[in-house]
C-alpha cells in the first residue's frame, strides 16, 4: 500500500486545521504516517489518529518551533530516505511552503504548490491545481522520483474524522537537532489583537472592499459583524491602502475562507479575491454597480449604496434580535 | 553590503491569462510582459538596504532574451548592474531548475543578501527562493514585511496568520518580501537614461558549467490536463429602492443566521 505522509504542523500541541484536512485526503490514498514536530507535539497524537494516521513520528525539540524550516527539512530528508514514502502532503502555510520547497531541492523531487486535490491515476498521482482564480483546473503528474511533495491549500478538503479511529503506532525521536550556525531563528512572536471569531474558523464573514470609501467606514462592518457573531475580512485593495492589516486579506495572496455565509460589501469581485471565498456556502453582495463581477456568484445581490444599506441592515438585525 | 535581487518577467497581470490547450502552458506570445510587481518590492527593499548601509545592488533574472527589459526597469529604479540568465536549454524550466540556474549564475559573486519576492504573480508557487537557499546552503528569511540589516545579520518581521514573528539570521541570507514591505519607487527619467548604460552580463548553461539537467530535460512534473472548473451560479440580484437592507435581513433569517 502506498505510503502517504502528512507534515502535521502543530501549535502548542494542537494540529493546525489544515492538518486534519490533509489527513482526510491522505487516508483515501494509502497508509498514512504523520510527522509532528516541536514542543508538545505528542499531545496531537490522538487527534492525528482520529483523522486517520496509522503511524506518527514525534520529535519535541524546541528547535522545530524556533528555527525556520531547516531542522524539519533535515529530519524529513532522513526519515524519507529510510521509509521511502510515495507522497508527502503539506498545508500551504508559511512554514509548510518553506519546508516543502527546501525539501524538494534537497531531494530533487517534484513539488506541486497550490493544489486543491490529489488523486490516483494509472498507479501514480495526479495533482489538481486551480488557476486563474479557480476558473480553470490544471492536472499535473510528477516525473521525478518519489516522494512527490504536494502543498495543499487550506480549506480545499473538508476534514472528517476516520471511522473507526486508529490508535496510531508512535515513534518518538529524541536524537539531537543540530541547527548549525546558519539558522533563521524566531526571536519574538507578536499577535495583532483581534476580537470575535478567527477568519479561518468563522461561520459568517462580513468583508469590506474599496467601496466603503474610507477606513473609518469599517466601523460599520465591525458593528454588523458583532451583531452577527461574524469575523471581518477585507479585499486586497483595502489592505494595500492600509485600511486593514494583511491578516484580514481574503484571496489569492491572502486567506482562503469557507464560511456558511459571506457578505461582500463594496467589493468588486475580482478573480483574485473570489478564489479565496467562492467556497462559501452562501454569498451575499452589496455593490452599487449592477455589472460588478461579484454578482455573478452571489446568491443574493443588492445593487445599492453601502452607506445607506449597511446602517439600515445593522438596525434590521438588531430589531429582529429584539434589541 | 552587496545585494542580489532576483526578479522575474511575467505576462501583464492586468490582462486575463490564457493557457495553450496544446502545450498546456501559459500563452506568452503576443502578450505584454512586465517586471513582476511583487519583485518591484524586492528591488525596492534591496535599494533601501544599500542606501542605508552602502554597497551595490545586482539584479538577476532568468528568462528569454527579452527579460532584459525587466532587468532594465530594475536598473532604472536604481540598481547597479544585472545578470541575465538565458539559454535555449533553460526553456520550460520548472521552479527547481530555475533555482538551480540562478544558483549557478550566482556562483563566484560576492553577496551578503539575496532578496526575492514571496511568490511570482504568474506562477505563484513561491518555491524558488527556498530552493535557492537550500542549493546555496543559506538561511531563508521568508514573508518579510519589514527588513533590517546590520552587524552581519538580517532581521525581519515575518508575516503570520495573526501577526508577525521577529526572525533573525546571519548573513549571507535569502530574504523574501511581501507586498506590504514598502512602496516601490517609480523610475525617474534620469534613472531610465542611466539604466541604458549599466552593465548587464548574459550567462548561459555553458558559462555556468551546468550540465543538461536543465529546462525541459529536467522537468520534475508535467501538466497533463486543463479543464474549466465548475462555475458558481448567480442568484438573485435586486436593486435597492429602500428595501435592500430588509431583503438581506430576511435572507439571513431564512438562513437561520438571525
Ligand atoms: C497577483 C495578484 C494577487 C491578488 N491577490 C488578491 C487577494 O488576495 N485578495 C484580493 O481581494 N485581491 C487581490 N488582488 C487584487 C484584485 O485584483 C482586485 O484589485 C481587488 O480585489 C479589488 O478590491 P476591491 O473589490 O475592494 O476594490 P475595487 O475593485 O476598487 O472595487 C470596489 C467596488 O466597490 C463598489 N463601490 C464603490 N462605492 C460604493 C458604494 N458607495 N456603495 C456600494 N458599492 C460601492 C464599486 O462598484 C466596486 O465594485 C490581487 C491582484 C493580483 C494582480
Ligand atoms: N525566472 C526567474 N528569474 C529570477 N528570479 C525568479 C525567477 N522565478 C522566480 N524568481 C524569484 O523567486 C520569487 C518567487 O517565485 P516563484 O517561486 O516562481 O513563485 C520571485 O518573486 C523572484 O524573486
Amino acid at each position: 500500500m502506498a505510503g502517504i505522509w502528512v507534515f502535521a504542523e502543530t501549535v502548542d500541541g494542537t494540529p493546525k486545521p489544515v492538518v486534519l484536512e490533509l489527513l482526510t485526503k491522505a487516508r483515501s490514498l494509502g497508509e498514512v504516517t504523520a510527522v509532528a514536530l516541536g514542543p508538545s507535539a505528542s499531545k496531537a497524537i490522538q487527534t492525528l489518529g482520529e483523522y486517520g494516521a496509522k503511524k506518527v513520528y514525534v520529535h519535541e525539540d524546541p528547535a522545530f518551533r524556533d528555527v525556520l524550516a531547516t531542522p524539519a527539512v533535515d529530519l524529513l530528508a532522513r526519515l524519507i530516505e529510510k521509509d521511502q514514502p510515495d507522497l508527502v502532503l503539506f498545508g500551504m502555510t508559511y512554514d509548510g511552503r518553506d519546508v516543502a520547497s527546501r525539501l524538494s531541492a534537497r531531494l530533487w523531487t517534484a513539488l506541486i504548490a497550490n493544489a486543491s486535490d490529489v488523486v490516483n491515476k494509472d498507479g501514480g498521482w495526479a495533482i489538481v491545481t486551480p488557476v486563474f482564480g479557480g476558473t480553470v483546473l490544471v492536472t499535473t503528474v510528477p516525473l521525478a522520483k518519489a516522494p512527490t511533495l504536494v502543498l495543499i491549500r487550506p480549506k480545499a478538503v473538508a476534514a472528517e474524522p476516520a471511522s473507526p479511529a486508529s490508535a496510531p503506532q508512535v515513534e518518538t525521536l529524541t536524537d539531537q537537532v543540530d541547527t548549525g550556525t546558519r539558522a533563521a531563528r524566531v526571536l519574538r512572536r507578536e499577535k495583532e489583537k483581534a476580537s470575535g471569531p478567527k477568519l479561518e474558523d468563522a461561520a459568517i464573514i462580513v468583508s469590506g472592499g474599496r467601496g466603503l470609501g474610507a477606513p473609518e467606514n469599517f466601523k460599520m462592518l465591525d458593528e454588523l459583524a458583532a451583531e452577527l457573531g461574524a469575523a471581518v475580512g477585507a479585499s486586497r485593495a483595502v489592505v494595500d491602502a492600509g485600511w486593514k492589516p494583511y491578516s484580514f486579506q481574503i484571496g489569492q495572496t491572502g486567506k482562503t475562507v469557507k464560511p456558511s455565509v459571506y457578505i461582500a460589501i463594496g467589493i468588486s469581485g475580482a478573480m483574485q479575491h473570489t478564489v479565496g471565498m467562492k467556497g462559501a456556502k452562501t454569498i451575499i453582495a452589496i455593490n452599487k454597480d449592477p455589472e460588478a463581477p461579484i454578482f455573478k456568484l452571489a446568491d443574493l445581490g443588492i445593487v445599492g449604496d453601502v452607506h445607506t444599506i449597511v446602517p439600515q441592515l445593522i438596525q434590521e438585525v438588531r430589531s429582529r434580535k429584539g434589541k | 553590503m552587496n545585494v542580489l535581487v532576483c526578479v522575474k518577467q511575467i505576462p501583464d497581470p492586468n490582462v486575463p491569462g490564457k493557457l495553450d490547450p496544446q502545450s498546456k502552458r501559459l500563452v506568452r506570445e503576443g502578450v505584454d510582459v512586465v517586471l513582476d510587481p511583487g519583485d518591484e518590492h524586492a528591488v525596492e527593499a534591496g535599494l533601501q538596504v544599500i542606501e542605508k548601509d552602502g554597497g551595490e545592488a545586482t539584479i538577476i533574472s532568468m528568462g528569454p532574451p527579452r527579460a532584459m527589459e525587466a532587468i532594465r526597469r530594475a536598473l532604472a529604479m536604481g540598481a547597479h548592474r544585472g545578470i541575465l540568465v538565458t539559454d535555449p536549454g533553460l526553456e520550460n524550466s520548472d521552479a527547481l531548475s530555475t533555482a538551480r540556474a540562478i544558483a549557478g549564475a550566482i556562483k563566484g559573486q560576492t553577496y551578503d543578501l539575496i532578496i526575492c519576492g514571496t511568490e511570482s504573480t504568474d506562477g505563484s508557487s513561491g518555491a524558488v527562493p527556498a530552493q535557492l537557499a537550500e542549493l546555496l546552503g543559506l538561511p531563508l528569511l521568508s514573508f518579510a514585511k519589514k527588513l533590517e540589516v546590520g552587524d552581519g545579520k538580517a532581521q525581519i518581521d515575518r508575516q503570520t496568520d495573526d501577526g508577525y514573528d521577529l526572525v533573525e539570521a546571519p548573513l549571507p541570507a535569502v530574504v523574501t518580501v511581501t507586498g506590504g514591505i514598502n512602496e516601490a519607487r517609480y523610475p525617474a527619467l534620469r534613472g531610465i537614461m542611466q539604466a541604458k548604460n549599466k552593465e548587464v552580463k548574459q550567462v548561459g548553461l555553458q558559462d555556468m558549467g551546468l550540465d543538461g539537467k536543465a529546462g525541459q530535460a529536467a522537468l520534475t512534473e508535467e501538466v497533463v490536463e486543463i479543464k474549466a472548473a465548475e462555475a458558481r451560479k448567480a442568484g438573485e440580484v435586486v436593486e435597492d429602492k429602500g428595501g435592500g437592507a430588509k431583503r438581506v435581513a430576511d435572507y439571513l433569517a431564512e438562513l437561520k443566521v438571525i
